[in-house]
C-alpha cells in the first residue's frame, strides 16, 4: 500500500562528508513507497527471480531495484529468503526463474567469482575467515588481477614481486582503518567474532568493489565493536559504494540504511524508507503473524515458515559442516 | 645384536631406496592436493599405476625409449586428473574422495583383466623394461657397493640417485608456488571455498591445476617404483599404497615442503625395521610361532599402519613438522 | 616392498579355485585368451565372480600340487570325474577324481612343467568344456600348490536360452546382489546423515558378521541360522563399540570431517589385516549350504541359498523401513540425519540416537555379510571388496538418505550383474563404479538428494 513520502531527517546534515549519502538520500526522496518501484539510479536491478526448495518457495521477487551510492537493508523474519536471495544474486545459487542485473549487465548465467570480478562483493553471515592464513595473507587474497595467481607465473617471482608490494601496502593502510594492523601475522582464526567481521570486510574492500552485500555484518559482534563496524559501513557509501546489508537489528537499520526492503516468506512485502517500515501494516502482520486479511492463518504461516527455516538449514547442513556440533545452534539455522 | 643391526641397516636401505621414494613422490602429491589445496584425493595409486605402465607398456609392447614412456605416463596421468576433475570437483569434498578410489580401482582391475593382458600383462605384469635406464648410469650397473653397512647394486644407487632428485626437484617447484600468490589462492580454497569464489577466484580452475600437479607427481613416484624393480604388476598399485603415502604425509607434516619426504622414509625405515625385527625374534624363538608366523608379520605393519594413521590423526595431527595450533584452526 | 606379500598371496594356492577364467600365471596361454566371449556365458556360481576377481590364496609351504574344482551354476559340484596329470616327459605323475564337492588335487613330485588332462566323458551331459580343450599346460613353481581351471560351461546362461532369459537371469541376480549391497549400505548412509562421518570402516563391520558366524557356524558347529543370529547382534555390538570407543569421543574433541575420515581409513585397514591374521588369507565357506543345485524356476534358475537371501533381505529392509516411518527412535533417527541442532533443540538426545544408528548399521553391515559370505565364501577382505560398491549405492541415491542408499544399491547391484551382457565379468565391478561417476556428472545430488544450497 503506497504511503505518502514524509520529509527525510537528512536534510539538516549538510556538511561535506554526507555529501554523497545526501545523493542517494536525495534521490530516493521522491521515490513513492511502494514494492518494486523504479529507483532513479539502479544500481542492481532484480526480476521475477524466484527459488524453490523442494516445493517450499524461499524466494519469489517480482521486480526490486537497489539505488546506486546508497545503503539498502534487507530486514525481514526468519526464513524470509534474504540469505537466499543474497546467493542467488552473486552467483553462489541458481534461481527457478527470472533475471538480476548489475550496472545493466545480466548477471544470469555467472558463477561466483564472475560476479565478484565485476565488482560485486560479498560477506557471509557465518564469517568465512580463513582460518589457517594469516591476516595479512587474508587481505592480499581480496586484491584483483593479481600477476602471480597464474600458474606458470607464479614460478617466476619478478612477474609479480612488483604487484604484491604495492597490494600489501594497500592491505596495511586497510587493517590500519580496521585497527587490525597490529595483527597483521596472526592466523586469522585465532581472532574474535567480531574482529573476523571487520576483517571480512576489510578483505572485501580489497577487491575495490562497486557493490558490497553484507550478510548480518552485526552478528554476533560484541557491542563495542557495533560501533566501529557501523562506521565502516557508513564509511563505504562515502566512497561511493553501494551497499546491501541483511540485518536483525532495527536500531541499526534505522541508523544507517537509506532505504529498507522487508521480506516475509520469499517475497518482498514493503520497501521505503527507514521511518516508514515501523508503521506499514505488512511488515508489522509479518513479524507478529496476526492479520485478519493474510491469506493465511497464523498457525499456517508459522508451518510455512518453520519449513522453510528447516529446509533451509537442512540444505545448509548438507553444506559440509564440521564434525562437532561446536557451532552453537543459534548461529546455523537462518535468522 | 646382529638381528638388530641388520634390522638397522634393512630399514635404513628401504628408508633411502626407490621403495621409499615411491612414496616420497606419492607423499609431495598428496601434499599438493590434500595438504595445500584441501582435496581429498584417494586414488593417488592410480596415478602412480598410470606412471609405471607408461614406461612398461611403452618400452615391452610398442618399443619406444623409456623416456618416451615416461612422458607417455605423465600424460596420462594428466588425463586422469582431468577425468576425475571434471565431473567432481564442483562438488563436494567427499565425492573426490569417493571418485578418486573409485577410479584406482577401476584402474588396476582393468589394466589385470584378461582383456588387456595382450597390452600390460595382465595379472603377470611386464618386466624387462628398465636396462636402457640401468645402462645411463655413470658407474657400472651391476656391481655391489657397500654404504654405512647397507649394500646397493650400482642400478639402485643410480635410481635413488636420480629418484631423490626427482623428489628435490618436485618439492622445489611445490615450495616456488605455495609462496607465490598462486600457492596462497589454492590455501584459501583450503579453509573455504566459498570465501574464496566470493573473492573472484576461479576456484574450479585453481583445484583443477592442483589436482593433475599432485597426480603428474605421484605418477612420477610410479615411473620410479617401475623402474627400479625393473617389473610392473597392476596388484602393485593397490590403493593401500595411498593410505600408505597419507600416513608418511601427516606423519611428517601437511602442508610443509619437508613433511612428506621426512614422513615417508621415517615411515618407510620403520616399518621394515618393524618387518626384519620381527621376522629375527620369531626365527629366535622369541616370538613363539603359534603366536604370529613370519606370513601374518606382513599383515601385522599394515595393522600398525592403520593404528598409527589414527593415533597420529587423533593426537598429533600436525605430524612432526607441522603447528599444533595452526591445525587445531582448521575447522573441516 | 610392501607389495610383495600381497602378490605371494594372489598367486598363491586358492583353496578353493572358483571356476573362473580367471586363472594366476596362466592367463596368457592363447586358449585362454579366446575363450573372453564364453566368458559371459560361463558358469561360475554366478555371483561368485565379482569377487573372483581379487580372490586371495594363502602361499602353501611345502610340497608342489595341481589343483582345482569342477562345477557349475546348474549342475551344481561334478563328483567323480577322472584328472590325470603327466609331466614334460610324457611320464605320469599322478591321478585323481573329484570329490563330491566337486574339488580334485593331485601331489607331485616336485617343481616344473606338467599337462593336466581331464576326462570328458565323465562330465555329465549337459556339461561341456570350453574352447581351451581337456587339457592344461602349467608350470608349477617351487612349493606353489597350482590351480587349474577348466572353462566347463551348462548353457544356464549361453547356449540355446537366448536373450531374454539371459537378461532376466542377471536382472534377479543383480536385485540379489543389489539387495545384499543396500543392506549394508543403509546403515553407511545414516551414519553419513547423523553425523556427517564417511565411514570407510563399514566394510569391516561386513566382515566381522560374515567372519563371526563363520566361528560359531563352523568351529562352534551351531547351525547357520542360529550363528547368523548371534553374529547380527554382535555385529550391534560392534557397531556400537565403534561409535562409543572411537566416534563419540571424536566428535567431543570436535574432530574435522576429513581428519574423521581419515581416520576411518586408518581404523579400517587396522581391523581388516587383524582379520586377516585372525581369520586367514583363505576363502571359507559356511557349512552345509555350499553344494546346492539352481532350482530352476522358468524364466530364471536359482539356489535356495539365494532365494532365502533374497527374502531375508527384503524382509529386514522392511522392517527398517517401518522402524524409520513409525517407531519413536526411528523417527528421531531421521529427525538428526535432516537437522541434528533441530533435533537436538526439540529434545532428542543426538548421541542416543546416533549410538543407536551405529548398532542397527552394525547389526545390518553384519547381516550382508553372512549372507554375502553365504552366496560366495568368507573372506579376510569380502567387505572392502563390497565398500566401494556400497559407496557407489549410497551416492547414488544420494548421501544420507536411508531410503536413497536403498534404492541406489539396488541400481548399482542390478547394473553390475546386467553389465556383464557387454562388458568382460572380470571388469563387471568396474561398470558399477563407472555409473556412479557418471551419475555424479548428472545428478550429483544423487536420485533422492536436494539439491545442495551454499552460504
Amino acid at each position: 500500500m503506497p504511503a505518502e513520502p514524509s520529509p527525510t531527517t537528512g536534510s539538516s546534515a549538510f556538511h561535506s562528508g554526507d555529501a554523497p549519502r545526501r545523493l542517494a538520500q536525495t534521490a530516493l526522496r521522491s521515490v513513492p513507497w511502494e514494492i518494486g518501484v523504479a529507483k532513479p539510479d539502479p544500481a542492481v536491478v532484480v526480476d521475477g527471480v524466484t527459488r524453490t526448495f523442494g516445493g517450499l518457495t524461499a524466494v519469489s521477487v517480482d521486480h526490486l531495484e537497489i539505488q546506486r551510492g546508497g545503503i539498502t537493508g534487507l530486514i525481514g523474519p526468519n526464513g524470509a529468503g534474504k540469505t537466499t536471495l543474497f546467493n542467488l544474486l552473486t552467483g553462489f545459487d541458481q534461481p527457478d526463474t527470472g533475471t538480476w542485473s548489475f550496472d545493466g549487465r545480466q548477471l544470469g548465467k555467472l558463477s561466483p567469482h564472475q560476479v565478484a570480478r565485476l565488482g560485486v562483493v560479498r560477506t557471509f553471515q557465518l564469517t568465512k575467515a580463513l582460518s589457517r592464513l594469516t591476516v595479512l595473507q587474508n587481505m592480499l587474497l581480496g586484491a584483483q588481477g593479481q600477476r602471480g595467481e597464474g600458474f606458470f607465473r607464479a614460478l617466476v617471482p619478478g612477474v609479480w614481486r612488483g604487484q604484491e608490494k604495492a597490494n600489501t601496502e594497500r592491505a596495511m593502510d586497510l587493517l590500519a582503518r580496521f585497527k587490525l594492523d597490529a595483527k597483521k601475522d596472526d592466523f586469522a582464526g585465532t581472532l574474535s567474532g567480531g574482529q573476523r567481521k571487520l576483517l571480512e570486510m576489510a578483505r572485501a574492500l580489497m577487491s575495490d568493489p562497486k557493490v558490497v552485500m553484507l550478510d548480518e555484518p552485526m552478528a554476533g559482534v560484541n557491542p563495542a565493536l557495533t560501533q566501529s563496524l557501523l562506521g565502516h559501513v557508513k564509511d563505504l557509501r562515502e566512497q561511493g559504494m553501494t551497499v546491501i546489508f541483511v540485518e536483525h537489528d532495527m536500531d541499526v537499520v534505522r541508523d544507517i540504511s537509506d532505504w529498507v526492503v522487508v521480506m516475509a516468506a520469499g517475497r518482498v512485502i514493503a520497501e521505503g524508507p527507514p521511518e516508514s517500515i515501523s508503521q506499514n501494516r505488512a511488515v508489522v502482520d509479518a513479524y507478529l503473524g496476526a492479520h485478519h486479511d493474510a491469506p493465511l492463518t497464523v498457525e499456517e504461516e508459522d508451518q510455512v515458515l518453520a519449513e522453510a527455516e528447516r529446509e533451509i538449514a537442512r540444505e545448509e547442513n548438507l553444506d559440509g559442516e564440521v564434525f562437532s556440533s561446536d557451532v552453537p545452534p543459534q548461529e546455523r539455522t537462518e535468522k | 645384536m646382529s638381528e638388530f643391526l641388520d634390522a638397522i641397516t634393512g630399514g635404513l636401505q628401504a628408508g633411502l631406496g626407490y621403495q621409499a621414494i615411491f612414496f616420497v613422490l606419492l607423499a609431495v602429491g598428496l601434499n599438493v592436493h590434500f595438504g595445500y589445496t584441501g582435496l581429498l584425493n584417494f586414488g593417488q595409486a592410480g596415478f602412480a599405476l598410470l606412471g609405471a605402465f607408461g614406461v612398461a607398456v611403452s618400452v615391452v609392447r610398442w618399443d619406444l625409449p623409456f623416456w618416451v614412456g615416461i612422458v607417455i605416463g605423465l600424460a596420462a596421468a594428466v588425463l586422469l586428473a582431468l577425468l576425475l576433475g571434471l565431473p567432481t570437483l564442483r562438488l563436494r569434498a567427499d565425492y573426490l574422495a569417493i571418485v578418486t578410489i573409485a577410479a584406482a580401482e577401476i584402474l588396476r582391475l582393468v589394466f589385470r583383466s584378461v582383456g588387456a593382458t595382450a597390452v600390460t600383462g595382465g595379472t603377470r605384469g611386464l618386466s624387462g623394461f628398465n636396462a636402457d635406464f640401468v645402462a645411463l648410469a655413470p658407474w657400472a650397473g651391476g656391481r655391489q657397493y657397500d654404504i654405512l653397512g647397507t649394500r646397493w647394486s650400482g642400478a639402485q644407487l643410480w635410481l635413488a640417485l636420480v629418484g631423490w632428485t626427482l623428489v628435490a626437484l618436485t618439492s622445489l617447484l611445490v615450495w616456488s608456488l605455495m609462496r607465490s600468490p598462486w600457492g596462497r589462492v589454492v590455501k584459501a580454497i583450503r579453509e573455504d571455498e566459498d570465501a574464496a569464489r566470493s573473492l573472484g577466484k576461479n576456484v574450479y580452475a585453481y583445484k583443477m591445476q592442483a589436482l593433475v600437479l599432485g597426480g603428474v607427481i605421484g605418477s612420477l613416484g610410479g615411473t620410479v617404483y617401475a623402474l627400479g624393480l625393473g617389473s610392473v604388476n597392476p596388484d602393485q598399485y593397490q590403493n593401500a599404497n595411498t593410505f600408505l603415502a597419507y600416513t608418511a604425509l601427516i606423519l611428517g607434516g601437511a602442508a610443509r615442503i619437508w613433511g612428506p619426504i621426512l614422513g615417508g622414509t621415517i615411515l618407510l625405515f620403520l616399518v621394515q625395521f618393524a618387518d626384519t625385527g620381527l621376522k629375527a625374534l620369531i626365527s629366535n624363538g622369541i616370538i613363539p610361532e603359534s603366536l604370529l608366523s613370519p606370513t601374518d608379520v606382513a599383515s601385522l605393519r599394515f595393522v600398525l599402519i592403520g593404528v598409527g594413521l589414527m593415533a597420529l590423526l587423533v593426537f598429533r595431527p600436525q605430524g612432526i613438522l607441522g603447528d599444533r595450533r595452526e591445525v587445531m584452526l582448521d575447522a573441516r | 616392498m610392501t607389495h610383495a606379500p600381497d602378490r605371494v598371496r594372489r598367486h598363491g594356492l586358492r583353496p578353493r579355485p572358483r571356476i573362473t577364467r580367471r586363472q594366476n600365471g596362466t592367463g596368457s596361454t592363447p586358449g585362454f585368451r579366446g575363450r573372453r566371449p564364453l566368458v559371459l556365458t560361463l558358469l561360475v556360481a554366478a555371483l561368485a565372480t565379482v569377487f573372483a576377481v581379487l580372490l586371495p590364496g594363502v602361499a602353501q609351504a611345502e610340497g608342489e600340487q595341481v589343483l582345482g574344482t569342477l562345477s557349475t551354476s546348474r549342475s551344481g559340484p561334478i563328483e567323480g570325474v577322472t584328472i590325470t596329470v603327466t609331466s614334460a616327459d610324457g611320464k605320469e605323475a599322478g591321478k585323481a577324481q573329484t570329490d563330491a564337492s566337486g574339488q580334485w588335487s593331485v601331489d607331485l613330485p616336485g617343481p616344473g612343467q606338467y599337462t593336466v588332462t581331464i576326462n570328458a566323458g565323465d562330465l555329465p551331459d549337459n556339461v561341456k568344456l570350453g574352447t581351451g580343450g581337456d587339457t592344461r599346460e602349467v608350470n608349477v613353481a617351487s612349493g606353489r600348490a597350482q590351480p587349474v581351471n577348466f572353462g566347463l560351461s551348462d548353457g544356464t546362461t549361453g547356449g540355446g536360452g537366448g536373450g531374454a532369459g539371459k537378461v532376466i537371469q542377471l536382472l534377479v541376480d543383480g536385485l540379489r546382489f543389489g539387495l545384499l549391497i543396500a543392506m549394508c549400505s543403509v546403515g553407511l548412509s545414516l551414519i553419513f546423515g547423523t553425523t556427517g562421518l564417511t565411514n570407510f570402516a563399514h566394510s569391516e563391520l561386513v566382515t566381522i558378521g560374515a567372519v563371526v558366524a563363520w566361528y560359531l557356524n563352523v568351529q562352534a558347529g551351531m547351525p547357520l541360522i542360529w550363528a547368523g543370529v548371534l553374529a547380527l547382534f554382535i555385529g550391534a555390538i560392534v557397531g556400537a563399540l565403534n561409535d562409543l570407543a572411537i566416534w563419540r569421543p571424536l566428535r567431543r574433541r570436535g574432530t574435522g570431517l576429513v581428519a574423521a575420515l581419515v581416520v576411518s581409513i586408518g581404523l579400517s585397514l587396522a581391523l581388516r589385516y587383524v582379520i586377516q591374521i585372525i581369520f586367514g588369507g583363505r576363502s571359507r565357506p559356511y557349512v552345509g549350504y555350499q553344494n546346492q543345485r539352481a532350482i530352476d524356476y522358468g524364466l530364471f534358475s536359482l539356489t535356495n541359498r539365494a532365494l532365502a537371501s533374497i527374502i531375508i533381505s527384503v524382509i529386514v529392509l522392511v522392517l527398517v523401513a517401518l522402524m524409520l516411518q513409525r517407531t519413536k527412535i526411528g523417527k528421531a533417527m531421521r529427525a538428526v540425519a535432516d537437522n541434528r541442532d533441530l533435533a537436538a533443540s526439540s529434545g532428542i538426545n543426538v548421541d542416543r540416537v546416533i549410538l543407536f544408528v551405529w548398532a542397527l548399521g552394525g547389526a545390518l553391515a553384519a547381516l550382508g555379510g553372512i549372507l554375502l559370505g553365504l552366496s560366495d565364501s568368507v573372506q579376510w577382505d569380502m567387505g572392502y571388496r563390497l565398500l566401494l560398491l556400497m559407496f557407489a549405492g549410497v551416492t547414488l541415491g544420494g548421501l544420507g538418505t536411508a531410503y536413497g542408499a536403498l534404492i541406489g544399491s539396488l541400481v548399482v547391484g542390478i547394473f553390475v550383474q546386467v553389465s556383464t551382457l557387454v562388458i568382460p565379468s572380470d571388469i563387471k565391478y568396474v561398470g558399477g563404479l563407472l555409473l556412479l561417476i557418471v551419475i555424479l556428472v548428472i545428478r550429483p545430488q544423487g536420485i533422492l538428494g536436494s539439491r545442495v544450497r551454499v552460504g
